[in-house]
């Protein structure tokens, strides 16, 4: 470093100097906080891209087959599009890299008390093979065919063949982007879990970590345990679609159900690798705005990782209806129904937790409160889902995409606002406005139950999910049931109008907005004893931990926190 | 680069470099247990499979085995060499896994051909699909073990970064033992 700025003194100042420098710092930066903010302005803006889907395919459901404003007519193949990469958007575009890749970024060193990654390069590799990902992603909608439409399952025989998909190059495409982003988090996980096992700062012990910790690191190693068999289903995919092996063709001794095995396998780990981030937040954000201890660390932490392995044994579930065996149904409701314990566990952990506290509703907490309140009807309606009796008459109707939106919204946009509201003072050493906030807030929230209850009437009603145009079927184009499809539409116009709200707020404080000091909060965890935002190696000098991060209205204390490190 | 203060402390007292390692392998075994998962099932569902598998050539898997096995010998006495601070010994020891590495893709390299000329290409059948898929992520593994041990015996031999020549070495028993799993399914069991 040192050396290339001698160099560039001696050398005729050059306007690709600036260019340089300006490169290396954003976009080659191996700093921890960095390519957290690379991650998380990333997962924003794709983000955008899958709201923009959500926004053009609602519009379709609502008012058939009239131009959407800002895209045109909709067809059958672009609404299968849309529909697609939506669900994969969210997931694996927005969510991942949010919730653990910038987060996990951002706080692992910062709470663990030490100056970066344990491996600064192999994170920026994560970032730009991340990034490659999702402009291979962006590439598939503009290729000959257009891009995938088979559902973000990628179920074959219909993701195999192009005879059947009519988009020759979109699912190789698609598949190469998802097998890339799962390279960019294993490799990001591994830094993770070993930065939190091996970079502690002295004196902190394994339960003196703050639970965000431990929750981004138990998620990544759920991803690192459950994502191999989809890795090696992806090349057997991505050989079917290519070379024409035959291991989904039944025609040819290939098994399709074997594809759901090894994408579910995945695929319900994965909710809650991406559920676990978030809660690790809420239990931040509640005992520093309740001025409370958690309740029962230790409790959460094992429940934690009895969830985790639990939710090896639930994937099934995913398909009562694909001809699984009636008795493996069975098996699977049964540990499907035994999951909603420890998660319902946690809940009341944090409701006891607010108990008798002295809460104060700043943007934050009231983030981290509707996450609890809204995941709680995403769980409870999980219930019938999981009955597989149930499942055979809700399968595949909106009553599950009800259900699942009840629990990816909460994850995944709650979560992040309030990650980001929380933690927006530390990263940009600025402060967010309360007041424009409590806007978003509020709108949002209500715009997101309006547009998800009715889609559970809906649901129960019949209307099955991948339909493009009710107006085909007469028993389901009842105005009645046309006037929920447009309310819900409607809320999702409503909610979407105070996005930018949020996105004003968010950019101009990063300049504008009230400065923040170290830390504002009074929080007791380490990232809030460095300066905001923290300077390169953080911490100076490196800290010693001395408690566990939820000591808050210790009795005898005149002030109402105890931050980690300080030694009295 | 200057090692920031996060790689060079041990709170686990596991050295970082190692446990990374293991990690990196826990994540590797489900990839190949999801593959090979898959394979058994098939296998157990479609008997005439092995019809199929009588044309491998157990003689030259044996034989790969064995290379492979000895290879992982000379990883073992390169680490010893590298605990006893002797970089250039290590160095010699990591070529000689590496020419084992070599020898045992030339070998796949002429069952394969032999196999392609006689139409057991990966297309002809669903057990011809296992078996190139399976030996080829694991070749792939091979070929990306030799790379990276040329790098490693080339620090090693200027006895620096000596650590590594064990991490290489576990992993290399790890690909070695991938083998071990790979050759009584695709070409033992008849």
């Amino acid at each position: 470093m040192a050396q290339s700025h001698a160099h560039d003194d001696h050398a005729h100042a050059h306007g690709n100097h600036h260019e340089e420098g300006w490169f290396l710092k954003y976009f080659w930066s191996t700093d921890h906080k960095m390519i957290a903010k690379q991650y998380l302005l990333t997962g924003m803006a794709l983000g955008v891209i899958g709201a923009y889907f959500a926004y053009v395919f609602r519009m379709q459901a609502a008012f058939p087959n009239k131009p959407v404003p800002g895209y045109g007519l909709v067809t059958g193949a672009d609404y299968n599009a849309l529909v697609t990469n939506h669900g994969a958007i969210m997931i694996f575009w927005v969510a991942m890299p949010v919730l653990i890749a910038a987060f996990g970024n951002f706080l692992i060193p910062l709470m663990v008390g030490c100056d970066d990654m344990v491996f600064p390069r192999l994170n920026r590799l994560s970032y730009q093979i991340f990034l490659i990902s999702a402009i291979v992603l962006a590439g598939s909608f503009f290729v000959e065919g257009g891009a995938f439409g088979g559902a973000w399952t990628s179920y074959p025989p219909l993701s195999a063949k192009a005879e059947y998909n009519l988009t020759p190059l979109g699912p190789t495409l698609w598949l190469a982007a998802v097998a890339l982003e799962f390279v960019a988090f294993l490799l990001g996980g591994i830094n993770f879990v070993t930065t939190a096992m091996n970079s502690r700062a002295p004196g902190m012990k394994a339960f003196d970590l703050p639970m965000a910790v431990w929750m981004i690191v138990i998620a990544s190693i759920l991803f690192m345990c459950s994502v191999g068999p989809l890795i090696a289903g992806a090349v057997m995919l991505m050989f079917d679609q290519t070379i024409g092996t035959g291991f989904f063709d039944p025609d040819r001794g290939g098994d399709p159900v074997l594809w759901q095995h090894l994408f579910w396998f995945f695929g319900h780990p994965e909710v809650y690798v991406v559920l676990l981030p978030p809660l690790g937040f809420v239990a931040e954000i509640i005992t520093t705005f309740s001025r409370k201890r958690l309740f029962a660390y230790k409790t959460v932490l094992y429940t934690t990782i009895g969830t985790g392995v639990l939710s090896f044994f639930v994937w099934a579930h995913h398909q009562f209806i694909a001809g699984v065996d009636p008795r493996m149904s069975n098996v699977f409701s049964v540990t499907t129904v035994l999951i909603s314990i420890p998660i319902a566990e946690l809940c009341f952990v944090y409701i006891a937790t607010l108990y008798a506290g002295s809460i104060s509703f700043r943007v934050p907490m009231l983030w981290a409160l509707a996450f609890i309140a809204e995941f709680l009807v995403g769980g409870v309606t999980g219930i019938f889902l999981g009955a597989s009796g149930a499942d055979i008459y809700f399968h595949d109707t909106y009553f599950v995409v009800a259900h699942f939106h009840y629990t990816f919204f909460p994850i995944a946009i709650i979560g992040t606002f309030a990650g980001v509201t929380y933690w927006y003072p530390k990263m940009f050493g600025r402060h967010m406005d309360e007041t424009l906030g409590k806007i978003h807030f509020w709108v949002t929230i209500a715009g997101f139950n309006g547009i998800f209850i009715p889609l559970f009437i809906l649901g129960a009603a019949g209307d099955h999910r991948r339909i493009f145009d009710y107006s085909n079927f007469p028993e389901l184009a009842s105005p009645e049931l046309q006037a929920m499809r447009v309310f819900a539409t409607v809320s999702l116009l409503v909610m979407l109008a105070v996005q930018p709200i949020f996105a004003w707020n968010f950019f101009r404080n990063m300049w504008k907005g009230k400065i923040a000091e170290a830390n504002p909060w009074n929080a007791n965890t380490l990232e809030w004893q460095c300066p905001s935002p923290p300077p390169h190696g953080n911490f100076n000098p490196m800290p010693e931990v001395y408690r566990g991060p939820y000591e808050y209205s210790h009795p005898g204390r005149a002030d109402d926190f105890w931050p980690q490190n300080s030694p009295t | 680069m200057v090692k920031p203060i996060a790689t060079l402390r041990s709170a686990s007292g596991v050295p970082t470099g190692r446990l990374a390692l293991w990690w990196v392998i826990a994540s590797e075994i489900v990839i190949f247990g999801g593959l090979l998962g898959s394979y058994l099932l098939h296998r157990l569902g479609h008997p005439e499979w092995s019809t199929y598998a009588s044309h491998t050539n157990t003689w030259a898997g044996a034989f790969n085995t064995l290379v492979l096995l000895t290879s992982s010998l000379s990883a073992v006495l390169g680490h010893k060499a590298a605990e006893a601070g002797d970089g250039k010994k290590a160095a010699k020891m990591l070529m000689f896994t590496c020419l084992g590495g070599l020898t045992f893709l030339v070998v796949k390299g002429f069952e394969w051909t032999y196999e392609i000329q006689h139409g057991y290409t990966i297309t002809a059948n669903g057990f011809w699909s296992f078996y190139y898929t399976a030996a080829g992520l694991h070749g792939l593994h091979v070929i990306a073990g030799c790379i990276i041990m040329l790098f490693v015996a080339a620090d090693a031999r200027k006895n620096k970064e000596l650590q590594r020549v064990e991490l290489i070495g576990i992993y290399w028993h790890f690909v070695d033992l991938v083998w071990i799993f790979l050759f009584p399914l695709l070409y033992i069991a008849k």
